[in-house]
């Protein structure tokens, strides 16, 4: 049974009105401005363009003003804003062999070519709050030093030559997409990989520590891991030919993991692949290890019960906004479902005192002996 | 960059190139540049429309494509009354920006092409060259430098 129940409309209002007071805080402190938050939370901006699922700082800014900086409620916020935009069409594929890289760092080979640079990281830094950060002060800045010309090929390429990695051929085929039809499984690797770069950081972090942890073994070795810029074309139809439509922040992870062999295949090593936008190192690596965790059934390995191995719960549990839509819905009025189960509860109480009493009245009494 | 590209002809790809510039210019510059132009005598084809596009990425950066998210993009269409058509689909979501894009295309095709790309073109190119070499300048001093402890077993 459904019973509308109407009310609440002003208490709703009032505490809009109240939460619109609370997000603005102490106005003896100066109000952010969206451009502050992006310029100086990139990462958070980062997170919310890749969960959120569309690449625009400015607006990812807006949502994170507008949530409190409560991430997933700007998620939430971002992902509601794209179903208005209508589509123009898709890209080509990005070329991250062409990306500007501010990093590019290998755990397998010390000596590529174009090097180990390692960017704007937080890796050496000693963790120690920074107090001079609560004063104001000037403007840091970077050194700089002559750019090489240098190419920075993808690391993978060198073991490509010797033929020793499983190659990766594009086969010309149109990626399913789960923007536009529900998630169904079995996912190939394409409609994985989607899942995955929108998925919860947290969630597909916790996943791929599963992986370093026993479940699933997969040792995994960063081939590489770059973050830069790269220009994205689209075929515009009235040209008949591709511009770049833009411009974006990637963060790219390839890793390298062991492979014995299968029937089919000599011993060689395979890949995890792992692709967000913006800075978002933590997450491509998970997402290259779940990615490769994932493949167990196409190797022909064993899929030794692990979670990351486990398509369904992996794929259906990693999109923070379905979860917390379903999570936070119980906490809204159930009234109705409640007196049900309430008056279930009664009745069922009721039957068993009657049963009680009725047991207690059949009982010899024996204690009289 | 992919090999299924059909060959451009050099006007093709100069527009292209142009477009480019255009697409990743920040809205400010851009209407900075355009300035105090009175916008030349045209007919809107397609008023400034905001959308998106969905980015793609390659499965190991080589392979096949996959969905990776979508990117916000203005599109615009404009006549000018000498029948030259200029197109704009350019990244974020402003009207003006892509308004002005589709007008600098449209005139880059008439006699005014060295003018606009001395005053608009050139400039973008320029900003967009030092803004990457600044980037690469800082990234090339993170470079590290390795160098091999001697160990002594003389």
């Amino acid at each position: 049974m459904y019973v509308a129940v109407k009310g609440g409309e002003k208490a709703i209002d009032a505490a809009h009105a109240w939460l619109a007071e609370e997000r603005r805080g102490d106005t003896s402190v100066a109000e952010l401005s969206i451009a502050q938050i992006r310029e100086q939370l990139a990462l958070a901006v980062n997170r919310v363009m890749a969960e959120g699922s569309l690449y625009d700082p400015d607006l990812a800014a807006l949502a994170i003003k507008q949530a409190r900086g409560d991430l997933i409620e700007a998620i939430f916020l971002i992902r509601a804003y794209r179903t208005t935009l209508p589509r123009f069409g898709a890209t080509l594929p990005v070329e991250t062999a062409e990306m500007a890289c501010d990093r590019r760092i290998s755990a397998t080979f010390k000596d590529a070519p174009g090097g180990q640079v390692l960017g704007p990281t937080f890796d050496y830094t000693h963790r120690l709050l920074d107090f001079k950060l609560a004063a104001e002060g000037e403007a840091p800045v970077a050194p700089t030093r002559e750019a090489s010309q240098e190419a920075t090929p993808h690391i993978t390429t060198f073991l490509k030559q010797e033929g020793v990695i499983q190659t990766e051929v594009d086969q010309g085929d149109t990626p399913r997409d789960l923007t536009r039809e529900p998630l169904e499984l079995p996912a190939d690797r394409a409609l994985r990989l989607q899942s995955l770069t929108r998925g919860d950081e947290g969630f597909v972090l916790g996943m791929a520590y599963s992986t370093q942890r026993g479940y699933a073994r997969n040792h995994a070795f960063v081939g590489e891991l770059r973050i830069g810029t790269c220009a994205v074309e689209m075929e515009i139809p009235e040209l008949g030919f591709a511009i770049e439509v833009g411009e974006l922040e990637l963060t790219e992870c390839e890793t390298v993991n062991q492979f014995t062999g299968s029937k089919t295949e000599p011993p060689q090593f395979t890949r995890g692949y792992g692709l967000v936008f913006g800075q978002s190192e933590r997450k491509s690596i998970s997402m290259a290890l779940v990615d490769r965790a994932l493949r167990w059934e196409e190797l022909g390995e064993d899929n030794m019960g692990a979670p990351a191995r486990d398509a369904e719960f992996v794929l259906y549990h990693a999109d923070n906004i379905q979860a917390t839509g379903f999570l936070e819905h119980i906490k809204l009025p159930h009234y109705v479902d409640f007196q049900s189960e309430l008056e279930l509860v009664r009745k069922l109480r009721a039957e068993a005192e009657e049963n009680l009493a009725s047991a207690a009245a059949n009982t010899v009494p024996e204690a009289a002996e | 960059m992919s090999q299924n590209i059909p060959q451009l002809s050099p006007q093709e790809a100069q527009r292209k190139a142009w477009m480019g510039l255009l697409a990743k210019a920040p809205e400010a510059q851009l209407i900075a540049l355009w300035g105090e132009r009175p916008d030349p005598e045209h007919e809107v084809l397609r008023a400034p429309e905001l959308g998106s596009t969905m980015v793609r990425g390659r499965i190991g950066a080589t392979g096949n494509a996959f969905n990776l998210g979508e990117m916000t993009l203005t599109r615009c269409s404009v006549q000018l009354s000498g029948g030259a058509v200029g197109h704009a689909y350019v990244q974020g979501r402003s009207k003006e920006k892509a308004r002005i894009a589709a007008l600098v295309d449209a005139l880059m095709q008439t006699d005014a092409e060295d003018e606009i790309r001395a005053e608009i073109l050139s400039p973008l190119a320029a900003t967009q060259q030092a803004d990457k070499a600044a980037r690469a300048a800082k990234a090339a001093a993170t470079k590290v430098d390795f160098f091999t402890m001697a160990r002594g077993e003389d």
